[in-house]
Formats: structure tokens, sequence, C-alpha cells
């Protein structure tokens, strides 16, 4: 752990894989330019990798004034023991007051990993962060611009604000499409620090033997529309109904937790807080009841239409149109009457 | 007898509100979830991992260890556990690690697990509750194991090398590593298998000593001498400790956990806010569920452009 240091930059760990950035840590320097704006300090990405200096750039036209670069062959890989190392020793080094990691399954191996190593607090999948101030309810002390990490709690329509007040960095897990991304602005230019790594060889526990990737099934954030369904659609044959509707109109399926888990539809489709966030220009929810987790990844869509045969179905209060009934009646409706290319003006 | 026949293999599992099963009755009127009215289950993914150890014994020899951390009521994970061929479990509880983060968790269970001596420590990738999948990564670095989250396969084993392969999001790889190493198991793994029939005529019985001192408090009257009702308490512990089916169970001292690591004062994280959403609702525009209501409203999103 570090101690409380109010001039501390904020971090993003600039996660990249073969060279190549995913959207995440850009989005979470849009977020990071404004945390640091309230604080007055410092953005400063991180850059762990094997030939990765020419994507700092990128990195300071999203928005960092420093990318820190270590570069090394022994960094090729991701692996848990050899980027904590590095990744704590610049920690303890330049005292960050916050530190953001993408939920991605290296963020979430490596940012838990730190927090262990750091002895500070984490939060995961927040779905806002803010700087605000926190009174301490047991000895009052007051907490000037904390990190608030937001994020729905379990237990209904709740959402619950995480501060770390004493035990620094901050550091918080976010998923993709959380936060919006900014312009690049070519013009930008930070400062690149080269590190050294100073990893020994003993530091690589793990060998890796084989690797195989494949693209990802789908891409919900480009989508312009997204047909997603939940339990209620009752079977992976029941998504096949709603794959043909998002065929028709040129959009993407995305799925509830409860329709992952049961099997409907694939992992890659989950929308919500644990899943992808999404702002489509129209979300057809199916058959989904609209809890919190869910709603947080999808409510700022431009326009929801809920088909659900529950009048109380929360979806349908944050939805623009609705109908209420039976999604087996009414999705093939819908189907026929845009492949009839009708809807009557 | 070979080296690895006498493998620890660790287990660390979590009892959790069947968040998967939130029922009308579960709910409040206020949108919030009555958690008492909520099944409290086996969380999923630890049961893969339960299942991924005795893969392991069952392969490379070994004695498997499950140990959860919770109320008494927890250990009925852990007679799961048993019924399904665990060889030893063990209940951590103690009031003062209530209000645990995953960093106090993580800790704790850190004492525990080291008590065991495991050379494999393994875990669910992540609890349903809370979906954060950090406990596990944490317990690693606490414990000075090699992590490797996401296990899909255990692929071999072989003069304390395992190798394995793990699901990375966008595809999966295999990798090596040395003993001690710490795995998180998704639930594609395996299938857990089911309960033996025999181990649960053996194993129902099981209980841990609070269990055993709650019957007596429910069974015996009020004002009865607590030294008394502890004497009645370490009777029962002895019959079943005979029969072995006394589950151990510990508290902070009995790990030697430093209770400054603990509980709220070994959380560094602090609630600052709990918010209740209220959902005005009815705002919508409705259509039927006819034909006729279908064709309006598809007309009504060309018309604003929002599809055609
Ligand atoms: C830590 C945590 C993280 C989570 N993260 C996510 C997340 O990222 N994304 C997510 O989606 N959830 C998430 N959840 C789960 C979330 O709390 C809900 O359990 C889940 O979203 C429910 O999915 P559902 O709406 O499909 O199912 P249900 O709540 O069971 O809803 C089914 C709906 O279908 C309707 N229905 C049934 N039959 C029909 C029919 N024939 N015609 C029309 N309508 C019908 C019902 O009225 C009901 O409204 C998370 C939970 C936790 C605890």
């Amino acid at each position: 752990m570090i101690e409380v240091n109010r001039q501390g930059e904020v971090w993003v760990f600039a996660e990249q894989e073969e060279g190549k950035l995913s959207d995440v840590p850009l989005e979470l320097l849009t977020k990071a330019r404004e945390l640091a704006g309230k604080l007055n300090v410092h953005v400063a990405a991180v850059l762990l990798g094997k030939g990765v200096a020419a994507i700092a750039e990128k990195l300071s036209a999203h928005g960092a004034d420093k990318v820190y670069v270590v570069d090394d062959d022994k960094l090729a890989h991701y692996q848990t023991a050899s980027y904590m190392k590095v990744v704590c020793d610049l920690i303890r080094k330049h005292k960050p007051q916050i530190c953001l990691y993408g939920a991605t399954p290296i963020g979430r191996d490596l940012a838990p990993t730190i927090a262990s190593a750091m002895k500070c607090g984490l939060t995961a999948d927040c779905t806002d962060l803010q700087i605000g101030d926190h009174a301490d309810p047991a000895t009052k002390e007051n907490h000037k611009n904390l990190l608030l990490q937001i994020r729905p709690a379990f237990g209904g329509n709740i959402i619950a604000t995480i501060v770390n007040p004493h035990r620094w960095p901050q550091m918080a897990t976010v998923r993709e499409g959380v936060m919006a991304m900014s312009q690049a602005d070519a013009n930008r230019k930070g400062k690149i620090v080269a590190v050294a790594s100073g990893l020994e060889k003993f530091e690589l526990p793990v060998e890796l033997v084989e690797s195989h990737r494949r693209p990802k099934k789908v891409n919900l954030k480009a989508a312009r529309i997204i047909v997603a369904g939940g339990a209620g659609v009752g079977s992976k044959d029941g998504f096949r109904m709603l794959f043909d509707l998002a065929n028709l109109l040129g959009g993407a399926v995305g799925g509830s937790r409860a329709a992952v888990d049961l099997g409907f539809v694939d992992h890659d489709h989950q929308i919500g807080q644990t899943g992808t966030t999404v702002r489509p220009a129209l979300y057809i929810a199916v058959g989904l009841s609209g809890a919190v987790q869910h709603r947080a990844g999808m409510q700022e869509s431009a326009k929801i239409l809920a088909i659900n045969n529950d009048r109380e179905a929360p979806i349908l209060s944050i939805a623009h149109y609705g109908i209420v009934g039976d999604l087996n009646i009414v999705v093939p409706k819908l189907i026929k009457t845009i492949r009839a290319g009708a809807g009557v003006k | 007898m070979s080296q690895q026949a006498k493998m620890n293999i660790v287990v660390c599992a979590k009892q959790v509100p069947d968040t998967k099963n939130i029922t009308g009755q579960a709910m409040k009127d206020d949108g919030t979830v009555n958690r008492s009215a909520l099944p409290a289950v086996f969380n999923p993914e630890d049961l893969n991992a339960v299942e991924a150890a005795l893969e392991l014994r069952d392969r490379f020899g070994g004695t498997v260890h499950v140990l959860t951390m919770g109320p008494p009521t927890a250990s009925e994970i852990l007679r799961e556990s048993l019924y399904r061929g665990a060889d030893h479990v063990y209940l951590i509880t103690d009031r003062r690690a209530a209000a645990s983060d995953t960093l106090a968790t993580s800790y704790i269970l850190a004492c525990a697990v080291k008590k065991l001596k495991p050379d494999i420590v393994l875990c669910g990738r992540q609890a349903i509750d809370g979906d954060t999948a950090q406990v596990g990564p944490q317990l690693a670095e606490k414990l000075g194991f090699t992590l490797i989250t996401y296990l899909e396969e255990i692929v071999a084993m072989d003069k304390a090398v395992i190798k394995v392969k793990r699901n990375i999001g966008n595809g999966w790889e295999v990798v090596k590593a040395r003993l001690p190493v710490l795995l998180t198991v998704m639930d594609s793994a395996n299938t857990p298998r089911p309960r033996a029939a025999k181990r649960i005529m053996k194993y129902k019985k099981a209980a841990v000593k609070s269990e055993l001192m709650k019957k007596i408090d429910e069974k015996l009257p009020m004002d009865y001498a607590a030294d008394v009702k502890e004497a009645e308490c370490q009777k029962a512990c002895g019959q079943l400790a005979e029969k072995g089916l006394l589950i151990q169970q510990w508290n902070l001292e009995d790990i030697g956990a430093d209770l400054a690591w603990c509980g709220m004062s070994g959380s560094p994280t602090k609630v600052h806010r709990i918010q209740s959403i209220v959902l005005k609702g009815g705002q919508y525009k409705e259509f039927p569920a006819s034909d006729d209501g279908v064709n309006k409203l598809v007309g009504e999103l060309i018309e604003d452009h929002t599809i055609g």
C-alpha cells in the first residue's frame, strides 16, 4: 500500500495484445482525463509488452499526458507474476492516486493480484466513476476528493458507491463500452517515459506451450440495432427467432446473464454490468426483466422497445415503446411485418 | 508411492444466495431482494473447482480438502463436497470476519490454506453474488503460488509440473507451471459429478460444533447454564468425532490470523453510499400485441428513421 498522495497521477493500464490496443484502455483514458481534471493532476498510461513503443502515441492522442513504456522480450506474453511485479514497482515509485484497469480476462487477473500485493482496495466492474468527498461514519473524518466507485450491488434495485479512503492507490476495473471514448487528437503529444523491467528469468513461472485465438463472435458495441433476449425466450431455439429479427434489421443479438447462464446464447453476447455496455439507436428487449445489472449495460440506448408479458417488468419502466404480450407471438409478427417491408404510414 | 500421491489439493468454496433464481417471492415492494427468501446454494463454479480437484486426485493421487468461510449454515456445502468425494472439509467461522472485502477474505483464506500445506489450490473463477473474480488471484498472491486463471482442462502432470488449458476470452492457451499453483476454474471445465448415494448415507450427519450447539440451544430451556450446554456440546462433538463425522471448525485464532487484516479493519474498501433506484415507469408508448399493433409500431420506427 502507498500513503495518500494528492499529487499522484491518474493511471490507466494500457492492455495490449501483440502490439494492438483494445478499446477499453482508450475509453478509460477519456474517463481518466475527466477525473484528473477535477483533481488537477496528470493522466498517465502504463504500457507493458514487447515492441509496443509505437502504440504509446495513440495513448497520448487519447489523453495520456505521460506514458510509462516498459518494453521487454520477457513481457511479450502476459503472465501474472511478471506484469504484477513491473506494475507494482512503478506504483511504489510514482505513487499514483488512482489506477484503472479494463475488466477483461487479463485485467481481472492482474488487478486483484496487484491489489493483494499493494494491500489496497479494488472494485470490480464499475459502471461509473466520479470524484467526491467521503465522511467516515465512525470517525467523522472527512476525506476530500476520493474516487467514487459506483456499481450495482447484489440485492435488487440498488447501486453502491465504494471508496478506499486510506490504502491507496484507489483501484477499479471497468468493462468494455462503459465509458465513452473521446476522439483521438493527433496533435496531443505526451511524454514518453521508458522504464526498464528489471525482470529476472525466475519471475516468469508460467511457460506458454500453445495458444489459439478466435475472433470475437459478435461486435455489440458497433451495432446500431440490438435484439436482446432473456430467460423468457426459453431456449436456444427461441433465440434463433431473435437472430432472424436481428439479421433483418442489420443488427446484433444480445442476451441477459440469465440467458447466457441457461446456455441460450454465448457469453460474448452478454449485455450488462458484467457483460458489454451498449448504446445502440434501438434496443429491443425480448423476454428479459431488466434487472439493475442488465440496465447498467443498455439504459443509454437511444430507443428501447420492450416485449414482455409482465406489465410490472422493470424493463418497461425505461422503455420508449412497449408491447405487453407473449414474445412467441409478438416476435414472429414483427419479423413478418418487417420482412413484408411494411409498417403503415 | 510416487511423490505425487502425497499431493495436497485444497479447494476454497463459497455458499451464495441463488442469484439465478430470484423469483417474485424474493422481491420486496421497493425492488430490493429479500435475502432470507433466497435459497443458499453451492457457488456454481466452486462445484467445478471441487470436480477439478477430484479429477486431479483420481488421475495423479493425493488428498482433497475443501474449505469454506461463512456462518455455520455454510457447512451445507461442505457436506455436499463430502457427498461428492472430498476427503476432508473445514469451516472457518468467526463473527470478526464479517464485512470482509475480497482482500480481507483472501487474507483469512490464506491463513487457513497454509495450515493444509497444499501443492495445488483451486477456486471457482467467480461467485455469482458479486462476479468479481478477485479472491482467487488475491489468494494466489498471498500464498506466493503461481496463478493460473480460467482453467478449461487439466492436460497433464509430470514431476510436479502441471500442464493446463486455460480460456483467455478470445481463445485458449496451454501453459505449464511448477507446483505449487492456484487455479481458478471455469464452468466449462467439467461437469461436476453427482452426489454418491453411499456417501450421502455416510456423511449426512456430519456437522460442525456450532451446528451441534444450535441444536442443544433449541432443545434445552433458555435459562440452562452455559457451562452445562457447553458440556453437552462437547459430548455430542466427541460422539460425532468417533464416527469421523465432526467437521473441523476454525476461528481466526485457530488459523493464526492477525485481526488487523480481517473483517472491517482489514478491508480497504468502504461503502460510501447505497442508493435505491426508483423507476418511474409507465411512460412508454404501448402497442397491442396484435397484427395491427405491430404494424403501427414498425411504422413509427420507420417514420423516425430508427429502422429502415
Ligand atoms: C454480480 C451480478 C452481476 C450481474 N451482471 C449481469 C449482467 O451483466 N447482465 C445481465 O443481464 N444480468 C446480470 N446479472 C443478473 C441479473 O441480476 C438478473 O438475474 C438477470 O438480468 C435476469 O435475466 P432475465 O431478465 O433474462 O431473466 P428474468 O429476470 O427471469 O426475466 C425474464 C423475463 O421474461 C419475461 N417473459 C417470460 N416469458 C415470456 C413470454 N412468453 N413472453 C414475453 N415475456 C416473457 C418475464 O416476464 C420476465 O420479465 C448480474 C447479477 C449479479 C448478482
